[in-house]
């Protein structure tokens, strides 16, 4: 099972947990996971049945191509953080 | 040099410093920029910007405008489409089309001086102007709001009704109302946290708090943004501008005109300078509009003073900072509170603002709040290390302050406390390998920080930063040609040498010289998808892209010469520019192979197309200043003495490049630390809109700006190239305001700290310093 590290604002939904145990082979059904544990989740993350434009995932400090498809592994750490442009 | 991926064993090019390709061009006139481009029958268009910074529109009449003389089209707001309010992902930035299209011109409301109104497409642009000034608008005047601080009070005049303050899981994420369902100036809220902090900070041995400000500032680009838009006879739209992004400007003009975008080419000019201004749009839409309106092709040229009255800056920003730190030096926890202004529109650089500050350190407890606020200044843009220079100015304050209280030299206690590989960054992921260490080393380790200062009223100050390398998609194509010369064709605008470095990389790879290369950008018909010149990532990403194409062609230039040597593909070696077999014939040049290409089946094409992943996905850079000023205590200038910067470069291709880009990156920000801010009057108007008044550096003003190359490999990347073109922006405010303070005892807490901020500061010191000598006699 890989564990999310869940943005400190959303921690509401998770009771306060920091991080939280998920199953899931990549990152469409980690979320699916995280919605079926904790409602509510899913609507921070998704838009339109994608990832929204403004969010990038990193697992195990490695930074997605922001897609759901990026594989998770059982030991994975995934990170859902802003995504951010440059100058 | 080291090659992560062990196919160059020893480099011929990369790391030399061939004169650059478009070298000539620029220095004899003959480069074409957006305002040089023309076409027959063409028209010129102006844009009618408003007087007030907050203001409804009550009515438009065009008429006169339209029965001038000489005039073709007038349009307004109405002349738009409405853009529904999509986030439209264009790799590095994420933007709000309604509020883009509300941004290009206004509709029912102004929200800043400059806000474009009406446009006017002439036979020359002095009539276009006279059309202008023809036009007649009513406004009803309302208060503006100038600066996060006015704009979060509860009482503030609302700029965007429908705006609610957004509990955030990220910069635009229209989750959660946070607080009451009532109108806010507040567009987004993120908060990172973890750890303990009260314990962190129970746990310190000294605890500085202090409170900063900083301006907004312009990119200084000097060329100003232009758009030239024709349409053909299948209702086509071609536009030529000066972008960092064609690809963007495809995107976004199709959306705020409702079109599809294989409906429109964009050709980017030369550019005369970006830093992340030309991210966006502005005049492209109305020039195609203007153009569809009069039949004709409308150019469109932004005067100096409508760029810095209506174009992006960066964000003015207010910081609430506390660090703790234990007598050992080492920081127990840090708690900041950040606001940022992000004009008129949503959309600060409030996210790596919060992400990159305190980057450098490694800290267990940490809370860190960031707002992003709108204002009624124009909506900013990208701007170099978009967000972090102002946060690192905060934190890198209390930093020095800090290791002054535990007695320690500011060096080593950054040492002490360096992020390392595996170190959380302050949103959260490790850091993969990084050079924070080295670059601090290399700094304590050169000739500048061990130098004596001398004299009076001379300081010292040093500072770090961080920022992400961008990875995003990149296109390349490679093309062997007859002679044995080669095309190396991108569709990434070149905006610091990067042309040089693609052929430098393609040289490398099949063996050729680099004055051998013709490295090109391309239109948005003409190469695969290329995302925006920014985020540090052409020579990373693009390079990558350029590699790979470089390799598919040597592939296939291979499977051609086993043709002629008559064997079979893998027993074909290539080394030194020719292709070898085993115990076979004499060894085959290239360019001797490229003259047989086409009796071994035509041309050879190398193509590559990569997505190199979300920013921060290739690689990280880290950043060192050491600064050097002596203060009039008289007048409170400052005079910057002496500047060093060491930088992570990964690996530098082209190393005059590499240490132009930190040169540049250290100027801007002495510039942002001493001189430049906006002057808005009561009225929010800006009262400094040209550059004698908006006062950036020149070369009177520095001295030679000295660099330290640090070649830690990016690990992500086949040449372990890192991204150079940002984070030497980010630590050079900081290391002014301590050198300030060691030179004259003064901590200046504010940006710019131009002399009269100093001044005030220094008589402010006399006068408790008396003061307390008073008290003690």
């Amino acid at each position: 099972m890989a564990i999310v590290v869940v943005p400190a604002l959303l921690r509401p939904l998770t009771g306060g947990e920091e991080r939280v145990t998920v199953a899931g082979r990549n990152v469409g059904q980690v979320i699916d996971d995280l919605e079926r544990q904790f409602p509510g989740f899913r609507d921070h993350l998704l838009q339109q049945g994608e990832l929204k434009p403004s969010i990038a995932v990193s697992i195990d400090g490695e930074m997605g191509t922001g897609g759901l498809l990026d594989r998770v592994k059982d030991s994975s750490e995934v990170f859902f953080i802003p995504a951010i442009g440059g100058g | 040099m080291t090659d992560t991926n062990g196919s160059l064993k020893h480099s011929r090019v990369i790391g030399t410093r061939p004169i650059r390709h478009d070298g000539e061009d620029k220095v004899t006139g003959r480069a074409k920029y957006g305002a040089d481009y023309a076409l027959p029958g063409m028209l010129h268009g102006k844009v009618l910007r408003s007087p007030h910074a907050h203001a409804r529109i009550k009515s438009i009449n065009i008429q006169k405008a339209q029965r001038h003389p000489g005039v073709y089209a007038v349009i307004t707001g109405a002349d738009l489409p409405e853009v529904k309010g999509v986030m439209a992902n264009l790799g590095e930035l994420v933007v709000n089309t309604h509020y883009l299209s509300l941004n290009v011109m206004a509709r029912d409301k102004v929200l800043y001086d400059g806000h474009a109104v009406a446009a006017v497409a002439a036979v020359n642009r002095h009539i276009a102007e006279e059309a202008l000034e023809l036009i007649e608008v009513e406004y009803e005047v309302l208060p503006p709001v100038m600066t996060a601080e006015a704009a979060m009070r509860p009482d503030a005049e609302i700029l965007l009704p429908e705006l609610r303050r957004m509990r955030m899981a990220s910069r635009v994420d229209p989750g959660k109302l946070e607080g009451p369902d009532q109108p806010s100036n507040v567009a987004g809220h993120i908060q990172f946290q973890r750890g303990d902090l009260a314990a962190g900070f129970a746990a310190a041995d000294f605890v500085v708090e202090r409170e900063f400000r900083t301006a907004a500032v312009h990119q200084g680009y000097i060329e100003p943004q232009n758009a030239l838009a024709v349409w053909d006879a299948r209702d086509h739209l071609t536009i030529y501008c000066s972008t960092q992004g064609s690809f963007n400007v495809r995107t976004l003009t199709a959306s705020m005109l409702t079109m599809a975008e294989g409906q429109i080419r964009v050709v980017p000019t030369e550019i005369g300078g970006g830093f992340g201004g030309k991210t966006t749009i502005y005049l492209e839409p109305l020039a195609a509009v203007l153009a569809q309106k009069s039949g004709r092709p409308v150019k469109m040229t932004m005067t100096r003073g409508e760029v810095l009255r209506a174009t992006g800056p960066t964000s003015g920003t207010l910081f609430r900072v506390k660090i703790g730190a234990s007598r050992a030096g080492k920081i127990t926890a840090a708690e900041v509170w950040m606001a940022y202004e992000a004009g008129a529109f949503p959309g600060s650089p409030f996210a790596p603002g919060a992400m990159t500050t305190l980057g450098p350190y490694v800290i267990e407890n940490l809370l860190i709040d960031t707002f992003d606020v709108v204002v009624n200044r124009p909506k900013v843009a990208a701007y170099r290390a978009p967000g972090s220079p102002a946060s690192a100015f905060a934190c890198e304050c209390v930093i020095n302050e800090l290791a002054e209280q535990c007695g320690i030299d500011p060096v080593e206690f950054r040492l002490r406390n360096a992020s390392q590989e595996g170190t959380p960054q302050p949103a959260g992921p490790p850091f993969k390998k990084i050079g924070c260490v080295e670059t601090l080393e290399a700094l304590r380790d050169g000739e500048h920080f061990r130098s004596q200062l001398r004299g009076a009223h001379r300081g010292r100050g040093v500072a770090s930063g961080f920022w992400f390398n961008g990875g995003l998609q990149s296109s390349a194509d490679v093309n062997i040609h007859i002679d044995g010369t080669v095309s190396v064709v991108t569709g990434s605008v070149d905006i610091g040498g990067s042309r040089t470095a693609m052929a430098m990389i393609t040289a490398e790879v099949l063996g050729v010289e680099s004055r051998d290369v013709r490295p090109l950008v391309a239109d948005t018909d003409a190469i695969g998808h290329n995302d925006v010149t920014g985020g540090s990532r052409i020579t990373l990403a693009t390079g990558m892209a350029v590699y790979n194409a470089a390799h598919d062609a040597l592939r296939q230039l291979k499977a051609r010469a086993a043709i002629l040597l008559e064997k079979a593909p893998e027993e074909v070696e290539f080394r030194d520019g020719a292709f070898y077999t085993p115990g076979g014939a004499a060894p085959m040049p290239l360019k001797q192979l490229a003259a047989k290409l086409i009796s071994t089946g035509g041309p050879v094409t190398g193509r590559a197309s990569l997505n190199a992943g979300a920013v921060g996905a290739v690689g990280n850079a880290f950043a060192s200043v050491c600064v050097d000023v002596e203060v009039d205590p008289e007048t409170g200038k400052v005079r910057i003495l002496r500047a060093s910067i060491a930088q992570d470069v990964g690996r530098a291709i082209h190393p005059s490049y590499v240490e132009g880009q930190m040169q540049g990156g250290l100027a801007q920000g002495l510039g942002w630390a001493l001189n430049e801010e906006y002057f808005y009057d009561e009225r929010g108007n800006l009262r400094n809109s040209g550059l004698l008044d908006y006062r950036m550096p020149t070369c009177l003003d520095l001295p030679m700006l000295e660099t330290l190359l640090v070649e830690v490999p990016n690990p992500s990347h086949p040449l372990g190239v890192r991204g150079v073109g940002e984070v030497n922006i980010v630590p050079p405010m900081a290391a002014v305001a301590e050198a300030i303070y060691k030179a004259v005892g003064v901590r200046l807490t504010e940006l710019p700290m131009s002399p009269t901020k100093v001044l005030k500061a220094i008589m402010q010191k006399r006068q408790k310093d008396e003061t307390e000598m008073a008290a003690a006699d």
